[in-house]
């Protein structure tokens, strides 16, 4: 009795501990953002002279305005990343989900040299200089919107690796024989059996490309410098360096007087900001299926 | 009769490979054939003659590179962060899936997956923006309001490198335990409660619940995860050391690693023998330490290994 009241309070003390770390992690990745929202509501004028402020003496909505009513290349941005997203992750997952299901099958021989084939580009690569020569020199990507979408995101082999392991632990083999008995093909029972019982692992792996297509802005840096194609991640890139480019594109004529009128430093707050946004909120539907989706299982074949 | 079973077999699976295949290729375009573009860190490039027509010049990128003490510099900033973030972020990702499992109430659970992952959503990019609303000179919080209100002399924190060795630590770590500890998490919710009625029958306190089942029960997890990330000890988190200091000079001698070396003598600098020759350096050594942890592991725990 005394012994279950001792493990009672562990459990009590334990869990105590677990409130305080994650309520001052949440701290540590709440305040920052709360930092950048309000930059991006503050009066540019103030921001200049007062600096980042949780209490801005002066609040304004300029940069907002300025975002969705002067800026056409911003806008186009958020279209190319829209694009990019939604094309890239369609075609990474379906091309994930196609070989991840064919590993999971124990019985395909050969399954164990194409699971080293997919482990082995996890270890080893030719790294920046050749990947840049092949896909500029020889498969001509430089901007264009192949430049945004193949170079290293379409399909990774780690995804590939928790989508197997899904698939080996949930789909019972009977269920498979049973269709095959029935005379459906490979093809058949993959998409009308397979698929409609993995929605976990699918809503996870579609949400983990598409996490990395919306962030890019490596390809966007290596392979696109017309602005033309620029990605808003690409383009909050260039403003970093760069808040002149922000005028140069705002298209107008009369750039100087546009310079000043732009609230520049918390527009670029205001970018950040939204592209933010659909992550944060993608994420909290998919949520429920992560603990599910994400078990990574034996790497051998 | 033998044979002819064998080329049945061959042809039910025949839809299979064929799913297999577009996957497969693309790894081989993106992965596999620019492995054999690494020749060119032997070669005297120029652009006229490309990667294959250019001629040969034997070790003379390899000569260049280690005979400047930028070599040294970024292995030492590659392995040494590295090294750092494996270790913190593994400890910190299983601690955070084990304190995850302690709490019951499930809208606490929601909360803290979601707040716990965000940073691992951000791109660098963002990333760099909110450190720069913090840092910034003329502008950042630190400076103008918590430095100023203290009266305490400002700084100048993108030229001061004694601040961001902690400073990327602390940042990788928030950025990427978060995903980690829900991987970890999500193996550690299969684990049948019966194991741990039992060992409380038995009169096991916490730690020991942890310790004997919770942990052993991971440990296939974490040396997978462990093992994936010795792989990448040669590689860098481009975003993490280039945009997050914004390039800036004065921060080289503790951001500079292979990445971003490589990055700037390609673009900035056009000197394809010498980012080619560091790129080869950072493959082949990385690929040496991943045979070196594998066997490493075979021998500790022959079912964990990966080849």
């Amino acid at each position: 009795m005394k012994r279950k009241k001792k493990q009672h309070r562990e459990s009590r003390v334990a869990e105590g501990i677990g409130y305080i770390v994650f309520i001052l992690t949440a701290l540590a990745v709440l305040i920052p953002m709360l930092l950048l929202v309000i930059a991006s509501f503050t009066d540019n004028d103030i921001l200049n002279r007062a600096g980042y402020s949780f209490f801005p003496e002066k609040w304004s909505l300029d940069a907002y305005k300025f975002l969705f009513t002067q800026s056409t290349s911003i806008i186009r941005s958020i279209g190319v990343s829209i694009v990019v997203t939604t094309v890239g992750t369609t075609m990474g997952l379906f091309f994930t989900m196609m070989l991840a299901y064919a590993l999971s099958r124990d019985e395909l021989p050969g399954r164990r040299a194409m699971m080293f084939f997919v482990v082995f580009t996890l270890l080893f690569n030719g790294g920046m200089v050749p990947t840049y020569f092949m896909y500029v020199n020889y498969l001509h990507v430089k901007n264009t919107m192949w430049g945004l979408l193949l170079p290293n995101l379409l399909v990774n082999g780690f995804n590939v690796l928790l989508m197997r392991t899904y698939f080996r632990n949930n789909v019972p083999k009977e269920l498979l024989e049973s269709a095959r008995i029935d005379g459906a093909g490979e093809v058949k029972s993959f998409f009308h059996i397979v698929l409609p019982i993995s929605t976990p692992i699918l809503a996870t792996i579609g949400m983990l490309i598409g996490v990395n297509y919306w962030n890019d802005w490596y390809n966007g840096m290596l392979y696109v410098t017309d602005p033309e194609l620029f990605s808003m991640q690409s383009f909050l890139n260039k403003i970093m360096m760069d808040i002149q480019f922000l005028s140069q594109t705002a298209g107008t004529s009369d750039a100087n007087s546009i310079v000043a009128n732009i609230p520049s430093g918390s527009v670029r707050m205001a970018m950040a900001f939204i592209a933010t946004i659909p992550v944060v909120v993608i994420f909290c539907f998919v949520r429920k299926y992560f603990a599910k989706g994400l078990t990574v299982g034996s790497v051998k074949g | 009769m033998r044979k002819k079973r064998k080329s049945v077999k061959w042809k039910r699976y025949l839809p299979l490979y064929f799913m297999a295949l577009p996957a497969l290729v693309y790894l081989f375009i993106n992965n596999y054939l620019p492995m054999t573009g690494l020749v060119v860190a032997f070669k005297n490039f120029n652009y006229k003659d490309g990667i294959f027509g250019s001629p040969w010049c034997g070790f003379a990128n390899f000569e260049y590179l280690f005979s400047t003490s930028t070599s040294f510099i970024i292995t030492r900033n590659t392995i040494v962060y590295n090294a750092v973030f494996i270790i913190l972020n593994t400890v910190a990702g299983v601690a955070a899936a084990v304190l995850l499992n302690e709490i019951r109430s499930k809208k606490a659970v929601t909360v803290f997956q979601t707040t716990m992952i965000i940073p691992y959503l951000l791109s660098m990019i963002i990333i760099g923006y909110l450190v720069f609303a913090f840092l910034s000179s003329e502008n950042g919080f630190i400076n103008k309001h918590v430095l100023n209100f203290l009266g305490v002399e400002l700084i100048s924190w993108y030229a001061s490198p004694k601040v961001w060795p902690w400073l990327l630590i602390f940042i990788n770590t928030l950025k990427n335990f978060g995903f980690l500890a829900l991987i970890y998490y999500s193996t550690l919710i299969s684990v049948s409660n019966e194991y741990y009625e039992a060992a409380k029958l038995d009169g096991a306190n916490k730690w020991q619940q942890i310790w004997y089942i919770t942990i052993p029960y991971l440990k296939p997890t974490i040396i997978t995860m462990v093992l994936l990330s010795v792989g990448r000890v040669f590689y860098s988190d481009f975003g993490l050391f280039y945009q997050v200091p914004q390039n800036s000079g004065a921060l080289y001698s503790v951001t500079n690693t292979i990445d971003t070396y490589v990055y700037r003598s390609l673009i900035q600098l056009g000197d394809v023998g010498m980012a080619s020759a560091a790129g080869v350096y950072q493959s082949i050594v990385g690929f040496l330490l991943v045979l070196a942890a594998n066997a490493a592991v075979r021998k500790i725990s022959p079912d964990n290994a990966m080849f």
